[in-house]
């Protein structure tokens, strides 16, 4: 038997999701910052002048765990879309790498003239089962996210999405999509080639697929360009995700006429995991290791692997109208309203 | 509401004061008898513009037009009727929203500047076949062959800027259950600049609540007509706005997922002047046609024909009784911010 496994090519991965690396703070982090290297300074002049600092010391760093403790349990969404757009957080491709480690063939291009870097698609493998894998891709660093997009998809990549989506269907391979982009591209092409009518016809399709639907939001998932890989079974959000009709900063720009007021949108809109939740809309939150996922990739990436598996095994028994129908009942009951007195 | 109110509603605001005559006109009442065309800045009687169904005399300019205006507009022969569903479903405040103002303000408002109770109207409507005026048998009552009865959205802008939240969501939905039900074809009127941004997420998940309705219809082999009209934007172009069978456009509507400044910033360059516009997109194949407002019943009328002899899906017999089995009762779907989650 002759195995078929490729790792990612080079020009889509440059970082393992292993690799430590010194991590970024974030601009909410900045007190603890500011402690940390007040403590530091403070070593390191002990050392220097063979002073015992070690009361100074302890004092402070037990001030820093508590201001990490308070930081993290008084966490606003404004802060959570930080750590959800933070440039070290773990990205689609690291993660398949992590969940399918020996099992990556990607499938390149939408048959009509385009591979969309912004949406990669490929088989994977959990648990000895065949999955496909589609997700929107951030890069890291400037050279990647150029060649990504930034994971902002134009049709074509949408295109790509079904076209993989039915390739799943016909096959039986139950089919997972990770979300991480700030929406659609918006350009002069996307609309010419029909960007709308792109998301709409991946929505309208999706919700006919007779194979398992799991959607990951892995970052932050924002307007139309989130939906069109995102029509689920199950929608599982990371902790520090974030699922939005529009981006904080778009909205506060239209109802506050300044995105200076991103925070406060991002707070009015109820975008957090725990949010979705309530609302029906997500079915299950991935908890993240202290301080957000970039800290330990390789743990989330664990939890996250469970997390699908369950997910996989609790879909696994429904047959393919049973499936269309949960789908179809799960959207159905969405909403709020209200009966207002005849005139 | 029955037509006969549409009606009597439209006429009521237009009433001119009597008293009037004799003196100056204020600016308002000059505004009640003249209108200036946004596109060539004619000044039109108010008056000819209703009877030219708000397109410009001048430069066949189309104003954009409100849900009531559309029903007089489509229902004109006399034996046309309209049902309405779900007419007194309104907006909750699952958010409780609050920008510069809160949501439940911006609701009374919407409601006194359309006299509607959200940003769509849908209903079942049937439909007579113009008489030809040089045709000899002008004088005999149409017969039940000439007339078409289908399931029909219009949207609104002046509500909230016709935006999609739950209210809409769930009245197309309804709508489009009812149209699976019966047989019945669909027409759907989109005016909407996307999305409901003060109802969060849900606004978005409407998407996808309404394409997996019209996933439905696909497989029952039911025909949809989408009409895109002035202006249709975001989250209803990305979800039924483009899941038409049939897309038409009205002629000079703006069309497209993202708004033409922000594409403008984001490209770092100018777009063309007629970018986004019907006629654009049926350039790049994104509609089937661009449609002349005064064309516009007709063409309904003859797809709806043509597709119903091919596919011989005639729509049932449906009473107004039965139509009550779509009238959304909102008990297990209520969501209120006190209330526990409705389990999925």
């Amino acid at each position: 038997m002759v195995t078929l496994s490729t790792p990612p090519s080079k020009s889509d991965i440059t970082e393992p999701v292993e690799a430590s690396q010194e991590v970024t703070p974030l601009p909410f982090e900045q007190p603890l910052v500011n402690l940390q290297d007040k403590i530091d300074e403070l070593a390191s002049a002990g050392d220097d002048l063979s002073v015992d600092m070690n009361a100074e010391l302890t004092r402070l760093r037990k001030q820093a765990a508590d201001v990490k403790e308070k930081l993290y349990s008084d966490i606003t969404p404004a802060n959570r879309l930080q750590i959800a757009r933070h440039p070290q957080r773990p990205n689609f491709l690291e993660l398949v790498r992590a969940i399918s480690p020996n099992t990556w063939i990607e499938l390149h291009g939408d048959r009509g003239g385009s591979d969309d870097r912004a949406i990669i698609g490929g088989i994977g493998e959990i648990d000895g089962r065949p999955v496909m894998l589609v997700g929107t891709q951030k890069g890291r660093g400037m050279k990647e996210n150029l060649h990504h997009n930034f994971g902002m998809a134009n049709p074509e990549g949408y295109r790509k999405a079904l076209r993989l989506f039915q390739h799943a269907e016909k096959f039986n391979m139950p089919i997972i999509t990770m979300i991480d982009t700030p929406g659609a591209y918006p350009g002069m092409d996307g609309e010419e080639k029909g960007i709308g009518q792109a998301i709409a016809f991946n929505i309208r399709e999706m919700a006919r697929l007779k194979v398992p639907v799991i959607s990951v939001v892995l970052g932050e998932a924002s307007s139309g360009g989130a939906l069109g890989i995102g029509v689920a079974n199950k929608i599982y959000m990371l902790e520090h995700a974030l699922y939005t009709v529009i981006s904080p900063e778009g909205c506060a720009s239209i109802l506050w006429r300044s995105a200076e007021h991103a925070a406060r949108a991002a707070d009015a809109l109820k975008i957090t995991a725990d949010d979705l939740m309530a609302f029906g809309i997500a079915d299950g939150k991935i908890t993240e290791p202290f301080g957000g996922a970039h800290h330990q990739p390789k743990v989330l990436a664990n939890r996250l692997q469970i997390a699908l598996k369950e997910g996989l095994s609790d879909l696994a028994s429904a047959s393919g109208e049973e499936l269309v129908e949960q789908r179809y009942q799960k959207y159905r009951h969405i909403g709020a309203y209200e009966l207002v007195d005849a005139e | 509401m029955s037509l006969r109110d549409w009606f009597a509603k439209k006429k009521q605001k237009a009433r001119l004061n009597a008293d009037g005559v004799n003196r100056k006109l204020t600016d308002d009442e000059l505004c009640s008898i003249w209108v200036q065309c946004y596109s060539c800045n004619a000044t039109l009687p108010r008056k000819a513009m209703e009877h030219n169904q708000q397109v410009c005399m001048e430069c066949e300019y189309h104003f954009r037009i409100g849900a009531s205006d559309r029903i007089q507009q489509l229902f004109c022969q006399e034996d046309d009727t309209f049902i309405e569903l779900n007419a007194n479903l309104g907006p909750a405040d699952p958010l409780t929203f609050t920008d510069t103002q809160p949501y439940r303000k911006r609701q009374v408002g919407a409601r006194s500047k359309s006299d509607l109770n959200e940003a769509v109207v849908t209903g079942i409507a049937k439909l007579h076949r113009m008489q030809e005026p040089n045709d000899d048998a002008a004088d005999t009552p149409p017969t039940i062959d000439e007339a078409e009865s289908f399931a029909l959205g219009i949207m609104d802008f002046d509500y909230l800027g016709g935006s999609m939240g739950s209210v809409v969501g769930e009245k197309l939905t309804c709508l489009a259950e009812c149209a699976l039900k019966y047989d019945l074809p669909l027409v759907i009127f989109s005016s909407s600049g996307g999305a409901r941004m003060q109802e969060g997420t849900l606004s978005l998940m409407q998407m996808v609540k309404t394409g997996t309705v019209l996933a439905r219809l696909h497989d029952a082999g039911l025909l949809y007509i989408s009409v895109l009209t002035e202006p249709t934007f975001g989250g209803v172009t990305a979800s039924f706005g483009t899941l038409g069978d049939v897309i038409l456009a009205e002629k000079g509507a703006r069309i497209g997922f993202a708004g033409r400044r922000v594409i403008e910033q984001t490209i770092r360059q100018k777009l063309p002047n007629d970018f986004q516009t019907a006629g654009y997109l049926m350039k790049y194949g994104q509609v089937d046609r661009v449609v002349h407002r005064h064309n516009l019943r007709h063409e309904l009328l003859e797809l709806i024909r043509l597709h119903r002899i091919s596919s011989g899906k005639t729509p049932k017999a449906v009473s107004q009784g039965q139509l009550l089995d779509f009238e959304v009762n909102p008990s297990p779907f209520l969501l209120t911010p006190d209330a526990e989650p409705v389990p999925v």
